[in-house]
C-alpha cells in the first residue's frame, strides 16, 4: 500500500478564487492510502517545495500527489523536489485543478466537487505507479540547419561561433534566402545586400559549417542527441569542387529565355545560371529544363567554354547520409501568388506588380538595374498605387487569403513609398490600408516620417477594383475617414501580398514529426516561455518558419535559437524519458498493428522461441520497442488489440482506475 | 465438386506437396458440418464433404495449423479468402506453410430455415441454378435457395477469390451492388432511444458463450483481453447487467477495420443475434469517411484505421485547406 501525500495549491487565487481548496484537502484526506493533506497558497515557490519535503521525511510518503496547475508548468518542479527526498520522480502525479478546473468554471460548489474527483483520479493512478528510472543516450555534436535565409544563416553562424560543426541544407542553389532580393531595408534603410552577403561569405569561410545548398532533405529517423538524415545533393551538372563562379559559362549560354526567379520573372536569364553576384556557394548550375544540351544533346557549348572542365552533363543526384544532435528548421516564407486576387488585376496588367517584384525593380542589380520603370513600357510611373493586406487578415471564410497579419507588409510599404518619394519627388504615392500597425523600435517614426516628411498619401480604405485602361491602371478605391468614393488614374499598382511559410514545410513537419498550425507555420513548444522549441525534443525553429517576422526579429530569433541548440550539443549524454511503451511478448500476436500507426518507427519485430503445449517449442514473431525512438505519445497501445503493448507510466491499468475513480 | 476436391486433395498428398489437409466433415448430423483436418487418403474418403451445408470459414485454423510442420491444403470459400489475406496482413498465418485452392460457393444453406419449412430427416444438400436439392432419409426435395439461403449469403458481397493457388470452379466477381448496409441504414435512420432499444433488445439474450469472438476469424489473439485477468477489461465486462454490451462493443472495436464481414459471429450465435450489424456500421462508416475499403481484398493495402500516414491531419487541424 502506498503512503500518499496530498497537496493542494490555491495559486494564490487563480485556483483557490473558484474552489474550495480546504475542503479539496479534506475531502482527498479521507481516500484510501493518503495519509497526509494540506492545502498552501504557492506550491511551487521555495517554501510550498519545502513543505512537501518535510511533509515526505515526516509521514515516509512514497507517492505524491499535487492538486495545482497543468503538469506542463510544474511537473518537473515537483518531481525534482520529490526526488530530493528519495522518492522517485515518477511517484508524483498532478491534478490539474487550475487549468481543468478553477479557470473554466464559475459556481465555486460545483468547481470544488469537480477538483475533487480529479483529485481522487490522480490518487488511484499512484496506488498504480511504479518508480522509473531514465536512461542516458550520447549526442551526435553537430546541427543541421534546414533553410538557407538570414534565419539559418545566423542560427549556423551562432553554432558554429561555439565551436560545433553545423551543416546548412538549402533547397535552392544559393544560401541567402529573401533577404537577398531586398533593395534597402527598414528601418533604417541600408541596402539588404551590403549586410546580408558578409554573413554569407562568413558561413561560406567557417570551417564548422558546411553548406549543402541545392540540396533538400530525404529522411530523417531517430531522436534528440542521435538523428541520422538522408540529405538529397541534387544534380547541378556542374561539379561544385571545379566550377571558380568565373560565369564565362552562363555568358555563352544560347538559351536566353529562361524566366529568371531570382528577379520574380521580371526578366530572363540563361540555361546554365547563378543566381546573383554574391551567390554562395559561388557555382553555376544547370537548369535541365531548359538546357538544349539536355533535351536534344546538341550544344555543349558551356562545355567547351569552361577553362575547369566542371560541367558534367552525366551528374546524378546523390544521397548522402549524416548525423546530427540537433535540427533547426529555417524554412522561411514566400508570398502568396497574387493570381488569385482578379480584382486587381494581377493577371491582366504587368503594371501591377507585388512588393517583392518592386524591390527587384528598385534593386540595383535588378532587371532596371535600380531604375524604378514600368514593366510595360518601361517608362518612369507618375502616379503609385499601394495596396496593404492584399490576402492578410482575411476572415475565416475567405478562401483565398489567410487569417493572419503578415506583420511585415506595413512597414516594407512605408519603406517602398519613402524610397520613391526620394529617389522621385515627381512621384505621386498613395497607399491604401486598413490600419498601419508600426510596433517595434524606431518602427512609428519611420511610418510618420513617409508621412510627414515625404508626403505620402495614406488613405484608409479599400481598394475595390483595378483596371487597365489606354496605358493606365484605373484604381476604384473607398476613403472610410471622407467617406468617398476615389478614382485614380495610376501608372504602377502594388500588392502587399501576404506571406505564407514555404509550401515544403508541412511535408518536412511530417517527417521530423514537429506539429504546425493551421497556416503550416511550426508551433512552438510553448507560445510565452519556449519561444524557439518546437515541441518535439531536438527540433529548433528559426525565422519565418515559425511566423510572419521582419529580419531584426528573425535574427534574434535565430540566435536565440542557436543558444537553445548549443544547449544540447554542449552535453555528452542526455536523460531519456523513460515513460515509453513495451510489449509484453506472451500476449504480443505479432501482427504489426501497433508498427503501422508508431509515428517514430520505434517498433520492430523478432522470431523469439516460446513454450508450446506437450514440451514442443513454438515460433512466435513479437513486437519489440527501442525505447531510446520510443516517444512515449502511446498511440501503439490503444491500436494493440490484446493489450500486449502498454506504456509505462501510462498503463492502460492506471488510466482505467483513474477513470473509475472518476465515475465512482 | 466433393469429388473433384477430394481428387485434388489425394493427389497432392500423394505426390508430398502437402502433408495435411483442411477441409469438412460431417458432425452429429450430417447438416451439421465442422472443419477438419486429414492426413491420409482413408480419412478423405471416409469422412471429407463439401456441399452446401459447409458454411465454416476455414482460414482461421490456419493460424495453428500453417505453424504445424509441413504444408497444409485448405479449401476456401470466396468470402473465407478474405480471412485468410486478412490473416496474412497481421502475420498471423505462414503463407510458405499453405496451399490454398479455392473453391465456389453460391451460397450456403440455413438448416433452421428447411427445418422450419418442415424438411425432416436431412441427409445431404445440392444447389443446382438457384434451388436446393435437399436429400432426406424420406426422398429428396427441392427448395427455392433464396427461400432457404442463410441471410449473409443473401447479401454477399463477393464471390470472388482473392487468393488462391488453384481454383477448381471459376474466380468469381465482387458484386457491388449488394444489398449489405440495407439493415444498417435503417437503424441508422432510427432516434437514438429506439437503437438503444434494439441493441439491448438483441445484446441482452447473449449468454456469453464466447463462440462469436471463438470463431471470428479477426479475434486470433494469443490471449483474448476477455480471457486475460490482468487486462483490466475481462473485470470491466462483467460488472453490470450492461457486460454482454461491453463485451459486444469492445470486441467491435477490436476487430473494426479488420473484419472482413464474413458473418460467422452471426452464424455461431446460438441466440441469433445480429451481431454483423455491429460491424457493418463500422464498415459502412469507414467507407465513407476514408474512402470504400474491404479488409482482406488486399493483403498490401493500408488499414485507414491503423496506418499512420504522412498526409495524416493532426488533432485540432482546422479545414482551411
Ligand atoms: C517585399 C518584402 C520586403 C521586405 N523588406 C524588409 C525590410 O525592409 N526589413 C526587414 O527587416 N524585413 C523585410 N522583409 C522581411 C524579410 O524578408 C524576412 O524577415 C526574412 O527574409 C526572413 O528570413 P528567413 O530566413 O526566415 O526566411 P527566408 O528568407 O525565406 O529563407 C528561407 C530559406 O530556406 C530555404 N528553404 C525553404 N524550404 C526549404 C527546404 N525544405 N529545404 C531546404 N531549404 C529550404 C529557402 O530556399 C530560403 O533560402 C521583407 C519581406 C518582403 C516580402
Ligand atoms: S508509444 Fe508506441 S507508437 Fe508512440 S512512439 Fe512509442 S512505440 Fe511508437
Ligand atoms: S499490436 Fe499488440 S499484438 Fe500486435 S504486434 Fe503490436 S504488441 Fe503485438
Ligand atoms: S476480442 Fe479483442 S482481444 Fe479478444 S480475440 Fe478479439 S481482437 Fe483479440
Ligand atoms: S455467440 Fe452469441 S451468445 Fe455467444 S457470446 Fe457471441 S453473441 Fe453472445
Amino acid at each position: 500500500m502506498q503512503r500518499i501525500g496530498v497537496f493542494v495549491c490555491h495559486c494564490g487565487t487563480n485556483i483557490a478564487g473558484t474552489v474550495d481548496v480546504v475542503a479539496v484537502a479534506k475531502a482527498l484526506g479521507q481516500e484510501p492510502g493518503v495519509v497526509f493533506s494540506t492545502e498552501y497558497q504557492y506550491m511551487c515557490s521555495e517554501s510550498g517545495q519545502q513543505l512537501m519535503r518535510a511533509a515526505i521525511r515526516e509521514h515516509k510518503l512514497t507517492g505524491v500527489v499535487v492538486c495545482s496547475c497543468s503538469p506542463r508548468m510544474h511537473e518537473a518542479t515537483f518531481r525534482k523536489a520529490a526526488a530530493l527526498e528519495g522518492v522517485n520522480p515518477y511517484m508524483v502525479e498532478i491534478a490539474n485543478i487550475r487549468e481543468h478546473v478553477s479557470w473554466i468554471h464559475k459556481d465555486m460548489a460545483e468547481a470544488t466537487e469537480k477538483a475533487v474527483i480529479l483529485g481522487r483520479a490522480a490518487i488511484a493512478k499512484v496506488h498504480l505507479n511504479a518508480p522509473l528510472q531514465a536512461g542516458e543516450s550520447p549526442v551526435t555534436k553537430r546541427a543541421l540547419v534546414i533553410g538557407g535565409g538570414i534565419a539559418g544563416i545566423q542560427t549556423a553562424l551562432d553554432i558554429a561561433e561555439a565551436g560545433f560543426e553545423v551543416d546548412i541544407v538549402e533547397k535552392s542553389p544559393t544560401i541567402g534566402g529573401k533577404m537577398a532580393q531586398l533593395d534597402k531595408t527598414f528601418p533604417t534603410l541600408d541596402c539588404a545586400a551590403c549586410i546580408l552577403t558578409p554573413k554569407m561569405v562568413d558561413a561560406a569561410q567557417n570551417e564548422k559549417i558546411n553548406i549543402f545548398a541545392y540540396s533538400e532533405l530525404e529522411s530523417v529517423k531517430g531522436y534528440i542527441g542521435n538523428f541520422k538524415a538522408q540529405i538529397r545533393r541534387k544534380a547541378r551538372f556542374v561539379d561544385e569542387t571545379k566550377c571558380t563562379g568565373c560565369g564565362i559559362c552562363t555568358e555563352k549560354c544560347p538559351q536566353k529565355k529562361v524566366p529568371n526567379e531570382f528577379n520574380m520573372g521580371l526578366d530572363n536569364r540563361r540555361a546554365i545560371y547563378i543566381p546573383f553576384a554574391q551567390a554562395v556557394p559561388k557555382v553555376a548550375t544547370i537548369d535541365a529544363n531548359y538546357c538544349t544540351m539536355m533535351k536534344t544533346g546538341k550544344c555543349g557549348i558551356c562545355s567547351k567554354v569552361c577553362g575547369t572542365g566542371a560541367i558534367d552533363y552525366t551528374q546524378k543526384d546523390t544521397v548522402i547520409e549524416r548525423e546530427y544532435g540537433a535540427i533547426v528548421v529555417a524554412t522561411g516564407f514566400n508570398p502568396i501568388d497574387a493570381k488569385v486576387y482578379n480584382e486587381y488585376g494581377y493577371m491582366d496588367s504587368p503594371d501591377v506588380v507585388t512588393s517583392l517584384e518592386l524591390e527587384r525593380l528598385m534593386n540595383a542589380a535588378g532587371p532596371t538595374n535600380g531604375t524604378l520603370l514600368r514593366p510595360s513600357d518601361k517608362t518612369h510611373p507618375h502616379t503609385i498605387v499601394f495596396v496593404q493586406c492584399v490576402g492578410s487578415r482575411c476572415d475565416e471564410t475567405d478562401e483565398r487569403g489567410k487569417p493572419y497579419c503578415s506583420k511585415i507588409c506595413c512597414m516594407y510599404t512605408a519603406k517602398h513609398a519613402m524610397l520613391i518619394r526620394e529617389k522621385y519627388p515627381d512621384t505621386d504615392v498613395y497607399v491604401f490600408y486598413i490600419d498601419v500597425r508600426t510596433p517595434g523600435k524606431n518602427f512609428d517614426e519611420f511610418y510618420r516620417r513617409a508621412v510627414e516628411q515625404y508626403g505620402v498619401h495614406y488613405i484608409k480604405g479599400q481598394v475595390g477594383k483595378v483596371v487597365e485602361q489606354n496605358g493606365k491602371l484605373h484604381v476604384q478605391a473607398s476613403d472610410l475617414l471622407a467617406n468617398e468614393q476615389l478614382h485614380i488614374d495610376a501608372d504602377l499598382v502594388v500588392l502587399a501580398t501576404a506571406i505564407e511559410p514555404d509550401k515544403t514545410a508541412r511535408s518536412l513537419g511530417t517527417m521530423l514529426t514537429a506539429s504546425m498550425d493551421t497556416n503550416d507555420f511550426f508551433t512552438e513548444a510553448h507560445p510565452k516561455l519556449r519561444p524557439v522549441e518546437s515541441p518535439t525534443a531536438g527540433i529548433f525553429l528559426s525565422g519565418v518558419c515559425q511566423g510572419p517576422k521582419d529580419i531584426p526579429e528573425t535574427v534574434s530569433q535565430a540566435s536565440a535559437c542557436a543558444a537553445k541548440v548549443i544547449g544540447v550539443l554542449a552535453k555528452d549524454k542526455l536523460t531519456c524519458n523513460p515513460c515509453v511503451a513495451h510489449s509484453d511478448e506472451l500476449l504480443c500476436n505479432g501482427c504489426s498493428s501497433c508498427e503501422k500507426v508508431c509515428p517514430y518507427g520505434a517498433i520492430s519485430y523478432s522470431d523469439k522461441e516460446f513454450r508450446g503445449p506437450n514440451r514442443t517449442t513454438l515460433i512466435r514473431r513479437v513486437a519489440s520497442v527501442n525505447p531510446a525512438v520510443c516517444q512515449g505519445c502511446g498511440a501503439c497501445t490503444v491500436a494493440c488489440p490484446s493489450g500486449a503493448m502498454d506504456l509505462k507510466g501510462f498503463s492502460n491499468k492506471q488510466i482505467m482506475a483513474e477513470v473509475d475513480a472518476i465515475c465512482k | 465438386m466433393q469429388a473433384m476436391m477430394e481428387k485434388r486433395a489425394k493427389e497432392l498428398l500423394a505426390d508430398g506437396t502437402v502433408n495435411r489437409v483442411l477441409g469438412w466433415s460431417a458432425g452429429e448430423f450430417p447438416y451439421d458440418i465442422t472443419p477438419a483436418v486429414f492426413e491420409t487418403a482413408k480419412e478423405l474418403e471416409d469422412a471429407f464433404v463439401y456441399n452446401d451445408f459447409c458454411a465454416a470459414n476455414l482460414s482461421k485454423y490456419l493460424v495453428k495449423e500453417s505453424r504445424k510442420e509441413g504444408k497444409i491444403l485448405v479449401f476456401l470459400k470466396p468470402c473465407d479468402t478474405y480471412s485468410f489475406n486478412q490473416l496474412l496482413a497481421e502475420h498471423r498465418i505462414l503463407r510458405e506453410n499453405i496451399y490454398v485452392i479455392g473453391v465456389p460457393c453460391y451460397g450456403k444453406a440455413d438448416v433452421e430455415k428447411l427445418k422450419a419449412m418442415g424438411i425432416e430427416g436431412i441427409t445431404g444438400i445440392v444447389m443446382q441454378n438457384g434451388t436446393y436439392t435437399v436429400e432426406t432419409v424420406y426422398g429428396d426435395q427441392t427448395v427455392k435457395a433464396a427461400d432457404a439461403m442463410a441471410e449473409r449469403c443473401l447479401s454477399c458481397k463477393s464471390k470472388k477469390h482473392v487468393v488462391y493457388d488453384e481454383l477448381l470452379g471459376d474466380e468469381g466477381e465482387v458484386d457491388a451492388d449488394c444489398n449489405r448496409f440495407d439493415m444498417v441504414e435503417k437503424l441508422e435512420a432510427m432516434t437514438p432511444d429506439e437503437r438503444f432499444a434494439f441493441w439491448r433488445g438483441e445484446l441482452s439474450r447473449c449468454i456469453r458463450c464466447n463462440a462469436c469472438r471463438n470463431v471470428c476469424p479477426a479475434c486470433t489473439c494469443e490471449q483474448c483481453v476477455f480471457d486475460n485477468p490482468n487486462s483490466g477489461v475481462s473485470q470491466k465486462a462483467a460488472v453490470t447487467s450492461f457486460e454482454e454490451n461491453l463485451f459486444h462493443i469492445i470486441r467491435a472495436f477490436h476487430v473494426a477495420g479488420r473484419c472482413t464481414d464474413c458473418g460467422e459471429c452471426s452464424r455461431v450465435c446460438p441466440q441469433h443475434i445480429p451481431l454483423h450489424l455491429l460491424n457493418r456500421k463500422f464498415i459502412k462508416d469507414i467507407n465513407e469517411f476514408y474512402g470504400d475499403y474491404q479488409a482482406g481484398a488486399d493483403p498490401e493495402a493500408k488499414p485507414p484505421l491503423g496506418t499512420y500516414d504522412k498526409a495524416d491531419r493532426e488533432a485540432g487541424e482546422g479545414g482551411r485547406h
